[in-house]
């Protein structure tokens, strides 16, 4: 699926979009920045409930599709302004983990 | 490209969340060079680890990068406490990282390991007291 298509499901808002069609082709789930930086890889959507602006880094490094945060976290000015910088495909949805990785692992 | 392309950081000790702008600058700067993307995205990993372990650990230090013709090579150095025991630190899960650092999704203790499966090639040359030298190779082919 592309990212445009992950937005058009109902519990998913778009916070920072910078391209939509980048295709979601996996995923990886996880807080612990180190381990998201050992196993995600390129185009997966990264699924988190961490929202601090070294999220936005790591998922520019790792150069995933997207990234989902979940339970509908607070998220700072700082971390929007840090995707919109950097390009990154920021979401948002008020699934748990578990939940959302479920439900997109059915529509990869 | 006979000599090498160098470039110098200074990465800043106090600033936990701004860690990773060498990072994601060297990132930049291979894909102006044509570097193959996967090299990059092996680079800007390791790199990242080593830059965020000089701020948690170590207060800062500077990462010298060297593009050769066959190989990109990262020196990171600092002038922190050292680590006492390299064998137990390159030890997937080992970290000695404060509890402010947990919260913010690091000091998992998975970050020299990562520089090391990222890389071909790492050495770690450290003193107590006087401060960490990594240098990373990744082979360009
Ligand atoms: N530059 C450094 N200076 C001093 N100690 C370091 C440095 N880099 C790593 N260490 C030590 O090695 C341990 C393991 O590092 P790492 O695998 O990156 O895990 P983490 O950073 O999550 O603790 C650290 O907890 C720290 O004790
Ligand atoms: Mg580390």
């Amino acid at each position: 699926m592309t990212v445009k298509e992950l937005l058009e499901l109902e519990k998913f808002e778009a916070v920072n979009i910078a391209d939509d069609s980048r295709k979601i082709i996996g995923g990886y789930c996880g807080d612990l920045l180190s381990w998201v930086m050992g196993r995600a890889e390129e185009n997966n959507v990264f699924v988190t409930i961490m929202v601090n602006v070294n999220v936005i880094a790591v998922a520019s490094l790792i150069n995933v599709s997207c990234v989902v945060i979940c339970e509908n976290a607070e998220l700072s000015d700082e971390l929007i302004t840090a995707a919109k910088q950097k390009g990154i495909n920021l979401i948002r949805t008020p699934l748990a983990s578990f939940e959302a990785c479920a439900y997109l692992s059915n529509l990869i | 490209m006979s000599e090498a392309i160098n470039f110098h950081y200074v990465v800043d000790g106090d600033d936990f969340t701004s860690a990773g702008e060498a990072s994601v600058d060297i990132k930049r700067k291979l894909r102006q060079l044509g570097v193959d993307p996967a090299i990059i995205r092996r680079v800007s990993i390791a790199m990242y680890e080593g830059e965020v372990n000089m701020v948690i650990h170590a207060e800062g230090g500077t990462v010298d990068v060297n593009v050769y013709e066959d190989k990109i090579e990262m020196i990171l150095s600092d002038e922190g406490p050292g680590i006492a025991n390299v064998e137990l630190a390159m030890k997937a899960g080992f970290s000695t990282a404060p509890d402010y650092v947990r919260s913010l999704g690091f000091g998992a203790g998975m970050g020299l390991p990562n520089m090391k499966s990222y890389t071909d090639g790492m050495e770690i040359d450290t003193k107590i007291g006087v401060g960490t030298t990594i240098t990373m190779v990744v082979n360009l082919k």
